[in-house]
């Protein structure tokens, strides 16, 4: 399967140059859309036949590339196999959808080449087996999409991203090279066989662990180390950002999974607390952040850190789990947590779809400036409806299978021995329950700002429904979460080789379960029935609509918003996203943001008008990457110097420099 | 190997090391160029006497290109450059000579006593040309450091490379093109200072490298 694999990736690399060559011509974007639709197809559908045992054809290969005595080793296992799939399945959804949202791009020639480079790319991630290769294929995944980013790079805020999400890329590489080097050792082999052998010290082996927290986590976008991502992911073309926020961020999850679930060997009971930790903290603070914003898309991007959290949040479970040698529940933890990805990466596409329709509809991006789209882009308005009740997880979509599965976890953890564990995975559970109410109550805000209510601007009244192929897409998309949300059964057991793999125990079998139901662990305990939740929402709101149309008119009627007994005529005084958020802001934003208001009324008499204004702080920026970003800027000031100096000075500083080194030499010696 | 071979190597590597030092105060530019000359000059009559010690026959050639090209065409074509330039009565000092002396004399100390501990394995003919030519090197630069003349930054850059040469020669079964590289380079590295200096003068009236400071606007 792996040769199948390379060849579809070396055809997307090879797709780059030719969509350069291509250039402007009117036909470039159907046919690298098109192509690159078809090879992700491909390899997805190797990515489902290689989860589901498919033998007989090779499963790893080393090419005689990268470091001379080491070669490229790429591989295709179980792991591998299932983040293939999410990764093409967001790339052919993506491809889809730019077939038809591609169109409206202004500069083609900018996105075109980087589009499949950078898809080839989060493959070769995920195909690596050697840590050469996997950091090659990484940085090149951060190069490619960084390119995306600054797609359109005549606004000064998309090139502020751009700088930041470089700064933070390079960063988390340089991080993930360190724990790759430890992990080689002394010895310097870096094949990924040759580091599952050698079994690393607790120290270093808990050192590697930081290391990829911080390399993969800043890429995945863990809190702290979440600046960029809100930054970047809306600033690049709506495709690109679906595939960045559901897919990257997943390769992202995949290299911490690879590293410290299978490369760094037996869990200590503490790792895991340093991840639940994180996780539970990502979540919340995530969807607080979600609140706050009236970008649609940069509330999306937020919302990915949430669901990072929450995917950390099973990791961290199940290596708890496993650290203290209960692999059922390790199993179940890890399948939740991959479930999880898979789910994320299907709605968060969606709604990022959504949002570009809107986007490329409307020219906006702002919710205070959208409303009523759901009369003007009905089918649009379905699907990303469909996309908010699954990310919100509400039954019987797949976003409640799997943090229902998260949670039966977490009620798991009394059965832990340590009492740090079972102090805080409580806590953490508390912290996701939380972050999943309060993700509901940014999706009201998110649907009913953007598609509800009355248009508030010219541009939102003059709306279009969105082309063929991009709804095709989101279409498919709202299919699949209901699918994984009826049937979760059949996506549980095909992640048990994962499960498998990298726990050495699996979940129960779920296909020969009675009406399609799951048990994570025993019937006796919990089971969940998605198409019997599915029936009766269907039949209780058919009955509850038949009812209505019977018993009272079924004539379609459009008259006035309810308006207090005083009807405005402006659409500017509907409930706003700012005005939605702002009971949840005033329970957290003043300890978490130090949010404030500020209240202006003019005196009596004076004919301004009274201004309300909110100041919302990022404290992690202001704690953690100020300071930074101060001290770099003051050293620099001070080098400077260095810039100015004359021949003769320069000529001083390397003699200087040289005898300074000699006399070192001469002392220590 | 006898004393005798010994003794004559350590003579002409350390008188090279004095002629470096004789360098460092010759404010006049003939007189720094004469002494250039007779730099190279002892360096190919070292390096001769390495070749008839070690019995490397290519050592010959370095030697050969030492004495025909340092000794004589650069010499010769720098007193053409200063006679063209007319800059042959200028006296140009950055340091006092006095200060620049016994900063050559710790320098010289300093060679000495990190490359006698750094290689106390090595054969002790190696030993003894490694520190002078560390010497040298450091002496060199230390020329460039002080002059601010263009001209005699060139010639400090030329003594520096001698010491490179000297090192080279020193240790044994080093091969033929690293030297011709070396002195190839340097030969470039002098055409291209020569081009700059008429250029330099073209544009400032002066080939004293603070006129350049100066006029880039900045502190100089």
């Amino acid at each position: 399967m792996i040769i199948e694999a390379l060849y579809g990736v070396a055809v997307l690399l090879v797709l780059a140059p030719v969509a350069v060559a291509l250039g402007a011509t009117s036909r470039a974007t159907p046919i690298v859309y098109g192509v690159t639709l078809v090879v992700t197809l491909m390899l997805g559908v190797i990515g489902v036949a290689s989860l589901y045992g498919e033998t007989g054809h090779a499963t790893s290969v080393t090419l005689p590339l990268g470091l001379p005595w080491l070669g490229a080793h790429l591989r295709i296992d179980a792991l591998s196999a299932f983040f293939l799939v999410v990764v093409n399945l967001g790339g052919a959804t993506a491809s889809l959808y730019a077939l038809g949202y591609g169109r409206h791009e202004e500069t083609p020639g900018r996105v075109l080449p980087f589009y499949p480079a950078y898809l080839a790319a989060m493959n070769l991630v995920v195909l690596a087996n050697d840590a050469f290769s996997f950091l090659v294929a990484w940085e090149f995944m951060s190069l490619t999409s960084w390119a995306l980013v600054i797609a359109h790079h005549r606004d000064q805020e998309n090139m502020r991203a751009g700088y930041v999400y470089l700064l933070m890329a390079s960063f988390g590489t340089l991080t993930l090279l360190l724990a790759f080097g430890l992990l080689a050792g002394a010895g310097g082999n870096y094949a990924f066989d040759a580091i599952r052998a050698a079994h690393p010290s607790a120290a270093l082996a808990a050192l590697v662990l930081i290391l990829a927290l911080i390399g993969a986590g800043s890429k995945a976008g863990v809190v702290p180390l979440h600046a960029w991502l809100p930054l970047a992911h809306p600033a690049a073309p709506s495709q690109v950002s679906a595939l960045m926020s559901g897919v990257m961020t997943k390769v992202a999850v995949y290299g911490f999974v690879r590293i410290v679930f299978d490369l760094l060997g037996a869990p200590q009971w503490w790792w895991s607390m340093l991840v639940l930790a994180i996780g539970g903290i990502t979540a919340a603070m995530g969807v607080l952040y979600a609140l706050m914003q009236h970008d649609l898309k940069r509330l999306l991007a937020y919302h990915t850190v949430e669901n990072i959290g929450i995917i950390f949040i099973g990791l961290g479970l199940a290596l708890a789990f496993k650290a203290e040698g209960l692999e059922w529940a390790a199993a179940l933890a890890l399948t939740a947590a991959l479930f999880h990805v898979f789910n994320h990466s299907v709605f968060k596409s969606l709604l990022f779809f959504g949002a570009g329709s809107v986007l490329s509809s409307t020219g906006e991006r702002d919710m205070e400036h959208l409303g009523g789209l759901i009369h003007r882009m009905p089918q649009t308005a379905f699907v990303f409806l469909v996309g908010c009740v699954a990310i919100s997880a509400l039954p019987p979509l797949n976003g409640f299978v799997s943090e229902w599965l998260t949670f039966q976890a977490i009620l798991l953890s009394p059965q832990l021995s340590s009492w740090g564990l079972k102090l805080l995975v409580p806590a953490v559970g508390a912290l996701l329950a939380l972050s999943a109410a309060l993700a509901a109550a940014c999706f009201v805000k998110a649907f009913g700002v953007t598609f509800l209510g009355r248009p508030r601007t010219e541009a939102a009244a003059k709306a279009e429904e969105t082309d063929s192929n991009s709804l095709a897409a989101m279409v498919f998309l709202a299919a699949l979460c209901l699918v994984a949300g009826v049937l979760p059964g059949i996506f549980l057991d095909a992640l048990a080789p994962v499960s498998h793999a990298l726990i050495g125990a699996r979940m129960p079998h779920q296909a020969g379960l009675q009406w399609l139901t799951i048990v994570p662990i025993a019937e006796s305990r919990s089971s969940y029935n998605g198409l019997l939740v599915f029936l009766f929402v269907v039949m209780s709101g058919t009955l509850a609509a038949s009812a209505i149309h019977r018993l009272a008119s079924d004539k379609l009627r459009r008259g006035p918003a309810w308006d207090c007994g005083y009807p405005d005529p402006s659409p500017a005084t509907q409930y706003t996203a700012s005005s939605f958020a702002q009971p949840i802001r005033r329970v957290y934003g003043t300890l978490v943001f130090r949010a404030r208001e500020i209240g202006e009324m003019p005196p009596p008499g004076a004919m301004t008008p009274a201004k309300l204004h909110v100041d919302i702080r990022d404290l992690i920026w202001d704690a953690a990457y100020a300071p930074i970003a101060n001290l770099i800027a003051v050293a620099t000031e001070k080098l400077n110097v260095l810039q100015f100096l004359t021949i003769r000075r320069y000529l001083t500083l390397v003699f200087a420099a040289l005898v300074l080194l000699l006399l070192v030499l001469a002392i220590w010696q | 190997m006898g004393t005798l071979t010994f003794d004559v190597a350590h003579l002409l590597a350390g008188s090279l090391v004095l002629v470096s030092v004789m360098m460092l105060y010759q404010d006049r530019l003939y007189a720094l160029l004469n002494v250039y000359a007779l730099h190279a000059l002892v360096l190919a009559a070292s390096v001769a006497w390495q070749a008839f010690v070690q019995d490397a026959p290519h050592l010959y050639v370095t030697a050969a290109i030492a004495l025909i090209f340092k000794a004589v065409i650069i010499p010769v074509a720098l007193h053409r450059i200063i006679v063209r330039l007319g800059i042959h009565r200028q006296i140009e000092n950055v340091v006092g000579v006095g200060p620049t002396m016994l900063l050559g004399m710790g320098l010289v100390a300093l060679s000495m006593v990190v490359m006698l501990r750094v290689t106390t394995e090595a054969d002790p003919l190696a030993r003894e040309d490694l520190a002078f030519a560390l010497s040298v090197v450091l002496l060199g630069l230390l020329m460039m450091v002080t002059r601010r003349n263009a001209v005699s930054q060139v010639v400090g850059f030329m003594s520096l490379e001698n010491g490179l040469v000297l090192a080279a020669t020193g240790a044994k079964g080093m091969p033929l093109v690293v030297e011709i590289s070396v002195a190839f380079s340097v030969l470039i590295a002098f055409i291209v200072i020569g081009i700059f200096l008429f250029r330099i003068r073209e544009r400032f009236d002066t080939v004293d490298v603070q006129a350049l400071d100066r006029f880039r606007g900045e502190r100089g």
